[in-house]
């Protein structure tokens, strides 16, 4: 049955906006806010993302030798971290999920603790730099519900800071996030969450997810204002996420962001992506990757050169080995340090079983 | 199950376990745990066709251990399914398609994400045929990896199994070889009831034996006996049974006579093998993964305390993962029983006076 002849009142009507400022080539496409135009900012956007593509691949290489265990590259998706990471203060609340090493760089992370948590040591968590910040999350779109937590707490305490939230794009299947933005949007949250989208949840590509046209319009149900972003292009993304906070700060509620990215890695270092990913997908997706373009940029602006390239990478890897040399000679925590953050006093039956455990260690011991 | 038909499987298994002695069989090959679970899912399919197969990963990727490998190939999207990323919603499509008929076989990516799909299993799955008075069932079988040992990262290495051996409605079952999950998940396909069906990824890889393809299940509700003996009686379920072999082997070559049992169905408990096996030998060590606190050891435990207490010439003895979150990779060997915990415990026990 057609709905001719029925005459119905438009009720709501939607858009969702792509932003960009920089094309693959590193062009200006569209004029910079003037809070952008900071030669500074620019230039530490770009070590950034460096600092962050060199530590990548040497968490790969440190995982390929048996000294880390399973890791989530972030190759390809630096702009989207390093965007974020720069947009937020301090003051801001970051839950992260699992490919989030950018970001928690910039928080105050050490290197050193990331690698400790790939390592499969939890004081790589402890990390005091970032006090209120959550630990990488590995259970799908949790995270989300607990930034909508947060961000709850911020408002009923009158505060005026913001919480930001990431997740994939896989992840927007999960009822953690769609629950999390219809109460974002219900209470007017001080909440900004981000997807990256990187067009692959493991094997299942993006379409395969869903049938929406675009992941930000997951935020429309929930009344919450969303766009999407070229999520390689870091300006678009730092910007994206300082009008969001602003918009939180101000009291006027949620935002959701699809930054645009592509996977161009495996899933992590247990995946094999030639399995399932055609070729030419990740040929296209190194054509708009975020660093190149972004060092295009900067050369045009006279604010890069090969000088300042050979010395910044000098200067990563000198702190990328520094922090991997620390992080190997760390000493594990000894067997019953699992029992010591289980509550805040122990309780006497588990005393009994940590005892237990230090001495079946020292038999052990000739 | 009468325990006759019981020791008749026993020997069937053990057979097929010594396959050098019997003649390679055309259809028979050497293939990994989780190669029999593929091949368990195919030969159904191929003989079934309500049976389908979803979850994360499965189709083209074949499942992340490749459980599902060739699957999607061989019967395509209709009846292997990517689904979104959900698991509240895999569960649930599941518990729909199996009250309409259909033999769905969820995949949980691993066990530690499979605390979304509870509300499905326990309030749906396990109370479907119960809240209708038998109108309808929920014959679906929910596969997941489980335990630790293989350095992932965190919630990828806990066995939590006592969560569901704990709601009524539901079976849980543990291979522990390649032979068994061949005819085990065979039977938790054809099962008319929910089974949730958990895979011991420490040992997917570790060892192959020589299956032959027939459709033949094993089947459930019972423990296996893998070794006979009169002092002692170990009972485990899962990878552990390979570190519990291990100590039968070294308690036997220091003249101790074992019997092992391979639990396999955690719930319901078949009681009688295991009752039957304590009678004869007075004592015996339970060992499982999972923490000790309110794990499936504790069930067996009090049941052999109920019903052979006079028995019984030890106390029962547990050796078990401790009351701990699962630490990260980098000390998970420390909250692992070890062949070394199970040895000492079982001459512990035996003598005990
Ligand atoms: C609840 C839950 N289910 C399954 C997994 C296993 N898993 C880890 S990553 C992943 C895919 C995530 O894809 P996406 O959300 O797009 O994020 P990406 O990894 O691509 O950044 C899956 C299924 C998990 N960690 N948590
Ligand atoms: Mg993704």
């Amino acid at each position: 049955m057609s709905n001719e002849g029925r005459n119905p009142e438009l009720r709501a009507q939607f858009d969702i906006n792509y932003y960009q400022f920089l094309d693959n080539q590193g062009t200006l496409k569209n004029s910079l806010p003037t809070y952008l135009e900071d030669d500074k900012l620019q230039v530490a956007l770009y070590r950034q993302m460096v600092l962050t593509r060199l530590l990548d691949a040497k968490c790969i290489a440190l995982q390929r030798t048996g000294k880390m265990g399973t890791y989530p590259s972030t190759l390809g998706q630096e702009a989207v971290g390093v965007g974020i990471g720069y947009a937020m203060t301090k003051q801001d609340v970051f839950a992260p999920y699992y490919r989030d090493m950018a970001t928690q760089l910039i928080r105050g992370v050490k290197i050193k603790d990331i690698l400790l948590c790939w390592g499969g040591d939890e004081r790589g968590n402890q990390s005091e730099q970032t006090p209120f910040d959550l630990p990488c999350c590995v259970p799908i779109a949790t995270q989300v519900t607990h930034a909508a937590g947060i961000a709850s707490a911020i408002k009923i305490r009158h505060e005026k800071h913001a919480v930001v939230s990431t997740l994939g794009d896989g992840a927007t299947s999960r009822g953690d996030f769609a629950e999390s933005i219809n109460l974002a949007g219900a209470w007017q949250l001080p909440l900004v969450v981000v997807i990256n989208n990187n067009q692959w949840a493991i094997s299942v590509p993006r379409e395969v997810q869903t049938a929406a046209q675009t992941l930000a319009q997951k935020g429309i149900a929930g009344e919450v204002r969303c766009e999407q972003v070229d999520g390689c292009d870091v300006l678009a993304v730092y910007d994206a996420v300082k009008r969001a906070l602003a918009h939180a700060y101000e009291g006027k509620g949620p935002t959701l962001i699809e930054a645009i990215t592509y996977r161009l890695c495996d899933h992590t270092t247990a995946d094999d992506a030639t399995r399932y990913s055609p070729s030419d997908g990740l040929k296209k997706g190194w054509e708009k990757e975020p660093i190149k373009r972004y060092r295009s940029f900067l050369h045009s602006k006279k604010l890069w050169d090969e000088h300042k390239e050979t010395a910044l990478f000098e200067q990563c890897e000198q702190q990328i080995n520094t922090a991997v040399q620390e992080y190997l000679d760390t000493e594990p925590q000894p067997p019953e340090a699992m029992f010591d953050y289980l509550y805040e006093e122990l309780p006497r039956s588990l005393k009994e079983q940590r005892q237990q455990l230090i001495d079946k260690t020292r038999e052990a011991q000739p | 199950m009468n325990h006759a038909a019981n020791t008749e499987t026993v020997n069937a298994t053990e057979n097929s376990f010594e396959s050098a002695k019997d003649p390679v069989k055309e259809s028979s090959q050497e293939i990994t745990m989780v190669e029999a679970v593929n091949l368990a899912m195919a030969y159904e399919m191929r003989m079934d066709e309500n049976v389908v197969i979803l979850g994360e990963d499965v189709g083209t990727n074949g499942g992340v251990f490749r459980a599902t490998d060739g699957l999607k190939a061989e019967f395509g999207l209709r009846r292997v399914m990517d689904t979104p990323l959900a698991e509240t919603l895999i569960a649930g499509i599941t518990v729909g398609m199996a009250s309409q008929g259909l033999r769905p076989i969820a995949e949980i990516q691993f066990m530690g994400f499979i605390f979304a799909t509870m509300e499905h299993i326990i309030c749906h799955a396990a109370r479907l045929r119960n809240r209708t008075r038998g109108r309808l069932s929920c014959p679906m079988v929910l596969r997941a990896p489980f335990g630790g040992g293989i350095h992932a990262p965190e919630h990828h290495s806990e066995s939590t199994e006592a969560i569901f051996a704990h709601t009524a409605g539901l079976r849980v079952v543990v291979p522990s070889s390649p032979v068994r999950a061949y005819g085990l998940l065979l039977a938790a396909i054809r099962d008319p009831d929910p089974v949730i069906f958990l895979e011991p990824k420490r040992i997917y890889r570790i060892s192959k034996q020589t299956i032959e393809d027939n459709g033949e299940a094993l089947p459930l509700d019972v423990c296996f006996t893998l070794r006979e003996g009169q002092d002692i009686t170990l009972i485990s379920w899962g990878a552990m049974i390979l570190e519990t072999l291990q100590a039968a082997n070294q308690l036997t070559e220091s003249g101790h006579s074992v019997e092992v049992i391979d639990v396999a169905t955690i719930s319901p408990l078949d009681i009688d093998t295991i009752l039957s096996s304590v009678k004869k030998t007075g004592r015996c060590v339970i060992i499982h993964e999972a923490a000790k606190n309110c794990g499936v050891g504790a069930e067996i435990s009090a049941q052999i305390s109920e019903r052979a207490l006079l028995s019984l010439q030890a106390p029962i003895k547990r050796v078990t993962g401790y009351d701990t979150i699962m630490p990260y990779f980098r000390n998970e060997k420390y909250y692992m029983p070890s062949t070394k915990d199970i040895v000492k415990a079982a001459m512990e026990t035996l003598h005990y006076e």
